[in-house]
C-alpha cells in the first residue's frame, strides 16, 4: 500500500472522528450532566441535515443556510427539551428511553412526509467545492478537509467554554453533584436547557456539514447514534476532552480497518476468505475496541472528574 | 297476503340481485411492496406504475373490475409474510403482485405459491427460482438478478476497458453481480471491495479505487448508496480518470439527488425512459403528466405487470378459477411490452434484450438513463436449464 493511500486513509478517519466528535459532544453532556438517555440525538443529526436542505433551498445561499439552522436546531432542541424532556428527567431510564425512541419514529416519519422517502443531495458551496491533487490521479476535496478544521475549532471552543467559563464550571459540578449545586442556588432546570440546547445544536451543525459529503434521507442518524454511544463510552461519560480523543481513534480505527482488514487478513488467509471475513471483521472492530477498553479502564479512557456513572 | 308474498318476492329478487354482484364480484389483486424508510422511492414507484395501466383501463383489467390491496413489507420478511398469508387467507386475492427486493420475494414465496395464487414479481428475480426451484405459479416480468451484471461485462469488454475495480454492498445481491459481472468481463479484476449496507463515506474506498491502476469501476449500489458514492466519486475528482460503470445505481430513483454528478454515466438494463417506440413514449409522458417524475425501470416493470394480467385476464374471459388456463395465458405475454421484445423463458423468467444506457440531463433539468444501444437480443438467463417445466 502506497504512502499516499495511507495518508488520505488518515486525513478521513481524523474527518469522520470530527463528525463523530459533534454529534458526541453534545450526547456525553445531556448523558453525563443529566443522567439523561436521549435516544432521539442522532434524530437531531438528521433534523440539521434537512434544515441545511431545506435553507439552502430557500435562500440559495450554504452559508446563510448554516447560520439559520444552527438557529433553527437550537430552537427545535429547546422546544423538545421544554416540551418533552423536562418531563422525563426524574424518570427511571426506561422511560426515557421509550419516549426518545418515539421522538425518532415520529421525526423520520415526519421528514418522510415533508421531504419524501427519496435520498436528497445538497452540494457543497461553490467556494469549497474544489479538490487539492495530492497525487497524480489523487485529488482530495477541499470541503472534507474544512470540516476537520472546523471540529477542530469547535472542539477548542468547548474544552475552554467548559474549562474556564462559569457556566462551564456549573455545567461540571452539576454532573458530580447536581443537589449541591441547587443547593446553592443555581437555577439547574435553565442549566439542564442550556446543555441540552447546545447539545442538540452541535448534533443539528454535524448534519448541516454532513450533507454535503453523504447524503439526505430519513433515518440517517440512526445508525451514527449507536457510534456516538461507543464514542461516549470509550471517552468516558460526562468527559468532553474524553468524547475528543474517542471520537478520533473510532474515527480512524473505523476508517483504515475498512480498508486494511481485508488486505491484512489476505497476507494470512486465501483471498476469498479474507474478502469475506474482511469487511464482516471491519465493521466490528469499533465494538471490539469499546469492549477491550471497558476491560481496563471501565470508566473510559478519559473519565469526567468525580463522575460517578 | 298477497301483499305480503309480493314484498318477499321482491326481497328475494333483491337478494339474489346481490348474490350475482357477489358472484360477479371483482378480481382481487395484493400488492406487497416496500413503502418504509428510504427504499420506499422504489416500492412507491411501483405502485405508481401499476396504478397507472388502472387507471388508463378505467379500473379494470381484461374487462373485470380490480380491486386493488396495497401491503408495505417495511424489508423486513417476518412483515411480509404476515402480509402475505393475510392477503391470500384472508382477502383471498386472486394474483399477488410483489416484491421489490429478492429477501422479501424469498419470504413470501412459499404460501402464496402453495395456495395455488399466482405471484408475479414486478422487480425482484433471484435465482433462487429461476432453475431446479422453478414454480408454476411464478412469473417474474422484471429480469433474472444477474443478468444485469452479465451484460455489464459485455459492456466493459465493448468499451475496451482492461482494468476494473469493483465495489458492491456485501449481501447476496452484491455478491450475485460480482460473479454475473466475472462470467462475460475478459478483462482484468483489480479489486474487489464489500462494503457494509447502508454504507455512508465511502472516502476510504476511493482511496483505494484511485491507487489501483483501473481505468474503470463496475458498481452496485442501490439507493442513497449510490446518491453518496456517485457524489463523492465526483467530488474526489475520479470522474475524470476513471469511468464508471454500474447496474441499479444510477437510475431515476437516484438520479433526482445525483444531479450532474452522474451525468455520462454507463449502466446495462432492459430500459430507458427514451426507448424509441411508441407504446414507450405514450407510457412515460402518461406517466409523468400524472405523478410529475420520471418514471424508472420499476414504474415501468409494474405498468407491464399490469398489461400482462390485463392480456392474461382478457384472454380466458375473467375465468381464475380455471389456473392452467391462467397460467397459459400469462406465459403467452401477449400484451404490447415498452420494452420491445418481450417473451417468458420455460422458467416464467423474461427472454428480452439488454442495452447500454447513459446518464442524460434533459431540457427541463430532469435527468433520466438514455438509451445508446442494445448488447444483447433475446437474452435468456443461465439457470432456465434447470428448470423442469
Amino acid at each position: 500500500m502506497s504512502m499516499t493511500l495511507f495518508l488520505i486513509l488518515c486525513l478521513n478517519g481524523v474527518q469522520y472522528g470530527m463528525l463523530l466528535f459533534l454529534i458526541a459532544a453534545g450526547l456525553t453532556l445531556v448523558f453525563g450532566v443529566m443522567g439523561f438517555i436521549n435516544l432521539a440525538h442522532g434524530v437531531q443529526y438528521m433534523v440539521g441535515a434537512y434544515l441545511a436542505f431545506f435553507f439552502v433551498q430557500l435562500t440559495g445561499s450554504f452559508f446563510l443556510a448554516v447560520v439559520l439552522s444552527l438557529g433553527a436546531a437550537l430552537i427545535i432542541g429547546l422546544l423538545l427539551e421544554y416540551f418533552i424532556f423536562r418531563h422525563l428527567y426524574t424518570r427511571t431510564h426506561l422511560d426515557q428511553v421509550l419516549a426518545t425512541f418515539g421522538i425518532i419514529i415520529f421525526l423520520n416519519e415526519l421528514a418522510k412526509v415533508l421531504f419524501g422517502p427519496a435520498t436528497l443531495s445538497l452540494s457543497p458551496p461553490e467556494l469549497l467545492s474544489g479538490s487539492i491533487q495530492l497525487t497524480e490521479t489523487l485529488r482530495y476535496p477541499v470541503y472534507r478537509l474544512v470540516t476537520i478544521f472546523i471540529g477542530l475549532a469547535v472542539a477548542v471552543g468547548l474544552f475552554f467554554a467548559v474549562s474556564y467559563t462559569r457556566v462551564g464550571m456549573l455545567i461540571r459540578a452539576g454532573a458530580t453533584t447536581p443537589e449541591m449545586v441547587s443547593a446553592l442556588g443555581v437555577n439547574i432546570q435553565q442549566l439542564f436547557m442550556i446543555v441540552f440546547g447546545v447539545g442538540a445544536m452541535l448534533a443539528g451543525f454535524a448534519g448541516v456539514i454532513a450533507a454535503p459529503i453523504f447524503a439526505v434521507e430519513p433515518g440517517m442518524g440512526d445508525n451514527i447514534l449507536i457510534v456516538a454511544f461507543v464514542v461516549i463510552i470509550i471517552g468516558g461519560v460526562g468527559s468532553i476532552g474524553g468524547a475528543f480523543v474517542a471520537a478520533l481513534l473510532v474515527g480512524l480505527i473505523d476508517t483504515l480497518g475498512r480498508s486494511l482488514a481485508t488486505m491484512v487478513l489476505s497476507a494470512v488467509f486465501n483471498p476469498s476468505f479474507a474478502s469475506q471475513i474482511g469487511p464482516a471483521l471491519a465493521s466490528m472492530l469499533i465494538y471490539i475496541l469499546m469492549a477491550a477498553i471497558l476491560v481496563f479502564r471501565p470508566k473510559g479512557l478519559l473519565p469526567a472528574k468525580g463522575a460517578n456513572a | 297476503m298477497k301483499h305480503h308474498l309480493r314484498n318477499s318476492i321482491a326481497t328475494l329478487a333483491m337478494f339474489s340481485a346481490m348474490g350475482s354482484t357477489a358472484l360477479a364480484e371483482d378480481i382481487k389483486i395484493g400488492m406487497i411492496v416496500t413503502l418504509s424508510g428510504p427504499p420506499a422511492a422504489l416500492g412507491q414507484q411501483i405502485v405508481d406504475g401499476f396504478q397507472l395501466a388502472l387507471d388508463q383501463k378505467d379500473g379494470k383489467l381484461g374487462g373485470q373490475s380490480i380491486e386493488l390491496i396495497v401491503e408495505d413489507d417495511e424489508l423486513k420478511p417476518d412483515v411480509a409474510l404476515l402480509k402475505a398469508t393475510s392477503l391470500v387467507e384472508r382477502d383471498g386475492v386472486d394474483i399477488v403482485v410483489g416484491t421489490v427486493f429478492s429477501n422479501m420475494l424469498q419470504a413470501i414465496f412459499k404460501p402464496i405459491v402453495q395456495s395455488e395464487t399466482f405471484l408475479i414479481s414486478p422487480n425482484a428475480g433471484p435465482s433462487t427460482f429461476a432453475g431446479r426451484n422453478c414454480n408454476p405459479y411464478f412469473f417474474a416480468v422484471s429480469y433474472q438478478n444477474n443478468q444485469n451484471a452479465e451484460i455489464s461485462g459485455l459492456v466493459a469488454n465493448e468499451e475496451g476497458y482492461e482494468n476494473v475495480f469493483m465495489m458492491v454492498p456485501n449481501y447476496q445481491a452484491g455478491r450475485d453481480n460480482i460473479e454475473g459481472f466475472k462470467q462475460t468481463f475478459n478483462g482484468t479484476v483489480t479489486d474487489e471491495v464489500l462494503t457494509p449496507l447502508g454504507h455512508q463515506d465511502f472516502s476510504a474506498e476511493l482511496a483505494r479505487m484511485s491507487t489501483s491502476g483501473s481505468d474503470a469501476a463496475y458498481i452496485f449500489m442501490p439507493g442513497g448508496m449510490g446518491v453518496r458514492l456517485v457524489k463523492q466519486f465526483d467530488n474526489a475528482g475520479l470522474s475524470e480518470s476513471m469511468k464508471f460503470l454500474s447496474v441499479f445505481t444510477t437510475d431515476e430513483t437516484t438520479l433526482p439527488g445525483q444531479k450532474d454528478a452522474a451525468v455520462g454515466m454507463l449502466s446495462a438494463g432492459t430500459w430507458a425512459p427514451d426507448m424509441p417506440n411508441d407504446a414507450n413514449q405514450a407510457f412515460v409522458s402518461a406517466f409523468e403528466a400524472k405523478y410529475d417524475y420520471v418514471p424508472g425501470s420499476y414504474a415501468m416493470q409494474a405498468f407491464e405487470t399490469a398489461n400482462l394480467i390485463d392480456s392474461a385476464i382478457a384472454k380466458t374471459g375473467g375465468d381464475m378459477s380455471d389456473k392452467d388456463a391462467l397460467r397459459g395465458a400469462i406465459k403467452a405475454a401477449e400484451f404490447t411490452s415498452v420494452r420491445g421484445n418481450f417473451a417468458f423463458n420455460n422458467n416464467h423468467y423474461p427472454i428480452q434484450d439488454f442495452h447500454m444506457t447513459k446518464v442524460v440531463k434533459r431540457d427541463d433539468g430532469k435527468f433520466h438513463t438514455s438509451f445508446v444501444r442494445t448488447i444483447a437480443t433475446d437474452y435468456a438467463d443461465s439457470f432456465a436449464q434447470d428448470c423442469k417445466m
